[in-house]
């Protein structure tokens, strides 16, 4: 491997390189995924890859029939997209601000990767929600900033005349109009939700459900397998549904590790969402998912994966919950870091695209074989998954660098998937090209 | 008993001295220390223990290189700890004992039960009693005026 930092030290990892290196990760992606046993290694098997910026004019790869272009640039980690009825764009920067506590040695160590994998970049002003106006064709404005000052946010909805944001620690409601270029007052906050002290994983994904009449919001876990304690994880790994007549919350569906993405499938009432699991089983274990998620469902995490596979650095051990643990769907494969999901709904696209989903891979440090850094489609037949991905937005790294880093995913009204880039500070739009709308009609 | 560590040369070697015999028990305390936090990890469960472990672990690395490197010294300056067989037992027990705690500390990075059993526990015994040797053989490494008076 020439440019990323290998810290794997693989010579030093205890066992399994050779099972690890022989595993065919796409056995992993669907709904029956193979898990190898779990590894323990001496080192965690990383490989953090440089950051390198776009240069002038680079774009990632989409297939044939399509092409891709940037919306707006020069952003500061935008993580997160949410298109407006009206063509406008909504653009969400983000990035976490406090500093997690200290509890143990690893800690600044873990830090001083996870930083490194984003390149410190977007040195800019950030958290903030942007707008994009939607502009003359192939005339990209620039983004004005529509809400300023907010705290880490991460999920954005739009209810009635409203636009709810997921700030880290908060459910803040403006009164907005769409189309207007201002937010029609201060934010009333809704609810609380779990942050600080340690507030490890921050992004609040948000949604809302078809009446309007509750919000549906992610709230990761405060460790990667429970090893801060379970009194950090009080409500947390989980999805919260809030009614937002009364401004009360239930916990929706727990063990979900960290749940991002959340979306309605269109025109129904079964909420998706796509979860990032566990880290340090070994490169493939355990695998990312896309999941339905149902009612008061428990997913496993911390005491188990993928079902009932119980995980042995838990303790004390709770058979009983691993008892009630159900499967998700989905497998995306191992570390694969899905935080965006966007199911098609436009009709520019061709006809295979119908309803199908788009997620957005940031990408893994956490094996020696990079994995993830892309878009992935994958088909839906009857609100189901039906088939394996397929890669559809790529080359987010070249010669072993990270150019860019996808996060949140979305469909415009005018049928184009857009992207959050966080990495490479860009938004980027994928329209299919005239022959193709031409062909599927 | 009189100690080959404890007598004088040079200005410069009885500080070498002084300075190693200050530091040595640093790491012993923090290694027989993360022992007895991981046996009470292993029993309860009680992830503050395991904590106390990784830093007791840390800790007792980062002193123990410097008292390393002063037994180092002491080793290329001192022809009477050298020329004692109990000598080179000590600080060889002495680097040992350093190195398995550094795998130790790996070890115990796990997120978890793993980080300690089995594996973590075992090379706490180990690095553990090592250590203990290492500073029973100080004791035993005889005075230097004796080995000077019996080599001369």
């Amino acid at each position: 491997m020439k440019t990323p930092i290998t810290v794997a030290a693989a010579s030093i990892a205890f066992a399994a390189c050779a099972g690890s290196l022989a595993f065919d990760r796409t056995t992993q992606l669907g709904p029956n995924p193979q898990l190898p046993d779990p590894e323990h290694s001496l080192l965690p098997q990383m490989n953090v890859p440089k950051v390198t910026p776009w240069a002038n004019g680079e774009k990632p790869t989409v297939p044939e029939g399509f092409r891709i272009e940037a919306a707006a640039t020069g952003l500061s980690n935008p993580r997160n997209v949410y298109p407006l009825p009206n063509g406008d764009l909504l653009i969400v920067e983000s990035k976490k601000e406090a500093k997690e506590p200290v509890e143990r040695p690893k800690r600044p160590v873990m830090a001083f990767i996870e930083a490194k994998a984003h390149g410190g970049s977007g040195g800019g002003p950030g958290n903030r929600i942007l707008l994009l106006r939607a502009g003359e064709a192939g005339k990209p404005e620039r983004p004005t900033v529509l809400i300023d000052q907010l705290n880490s946010p991460f999920g954005v909805v739009m209810v009635k005349d409203a636009l709810y944001v997921a700030d880290t620690d908060a459910i803040l409601r403006f009164p907005y109009k769409v189309g207007d270029a201002k937010v029609g007052g201060p934010a009333t906050k809704v609810i609380d939700l779990p942050a600080g002290p340690i507030n490890h994983h921050w992004t609040k994904s948000l949604t809302a459900s078809a009446d309007g009449s509750k919000l549906y919001v992610g709230v990761g876990s405060n460790s990667n397998a429970g090893e801060r304690g379970m009194d950090a994880e009080r409500e947390r790994a989980a999805i919260w549904e809030v009614d937002l007549a009364t401004r009360t919350y239930r916990v929706f569906a727990s063990g979900l590790r960290n749940p991002n993405g959340l979306t309605f499938y269109p025109g129904s009432h079964t909420l998706w969402a796509v979860v990032n699991e566990r880290d340090e089983l070994g490169p493939d274990l355990v695998p990312d998912y896309m999941t339905s998620v149902k009612e008061g469902a428990f997913y496993g995490w911390p005491y188990s994966y993928w079902g009932q596979h119980e995980d042995p650095r838990v303790r004390p051990q709770r058979g009983d919950l691993v008892k009630s643990a159900i499967p998700p769907d989905y497998g995306l494969s191992s570390h694969v870091a899905p935080l965006g999901l966007a199911f098609y709904s436009g009709s520019s696209f061709p006809q295979r695209f119908q309803g199908g989903a788009f997620i957005g891979e940031h990408g893994s440090w956490n094996r020696p074989e990079l994995n993830g850094y892309r878009v992935v489609f994958v088909p839906f037949q009857d609100g189901r998954p039906a088939g394996k991905p397929v890669d559809f937005v790529t080359g987010f790294i070249k010669d072993g660098k990270a150019r860019g880093r996808p996060v949140g995913v979305a469909v415009e009204a005018g049928g184009a998937l857009v992207v959050a880039d966080d990495v490479g500070n860009t938004v980027w739009r994928i329209r299919a090209t005239a022959s193709t709308k031409q062909a599927s009609r | 008993m009189a100690n080959v560590l404890i007598g004088g040369e040079g200005r410069a070697a009885r500080a070498t001295r002084s300075i190693y015999l200050f530091l040595f028990p640093i790491p012993v305390v923090c290694f027989i220390g993360a022992l007895v936090t991981d046996v009470v990890y292993a029993s309860s469960a009680y992830l503050m223990w395991l904590h106390f472990s990784q830093w007791l672990i840390a800790a007792g690395i980062a002193f123990g290189v410097l008292a390393g490197t002063a037994l180092l010294v002491e080793l290329i300056s001192s022809r009477a700890l050298r020329a004692a067989a109990v000598g080179w037992a000590h600080a060889a027990l002495f680097y040992v004992g350093l190195a398995v705690e550094v795998f130790n500390a790996l070890e115990h990075t796990a997120d978890g039960y793993t980080a300690v059993v089995p594996t973590g526990m075992t090379l706490s015994v180990i690095g553990a009693m090592l250590m203990f040797l290492s500073a029973v053989t100080l004791m035993r490494v005889p005075a230097r005026s004796i080995e000077v008076r019996r080599f001369r």
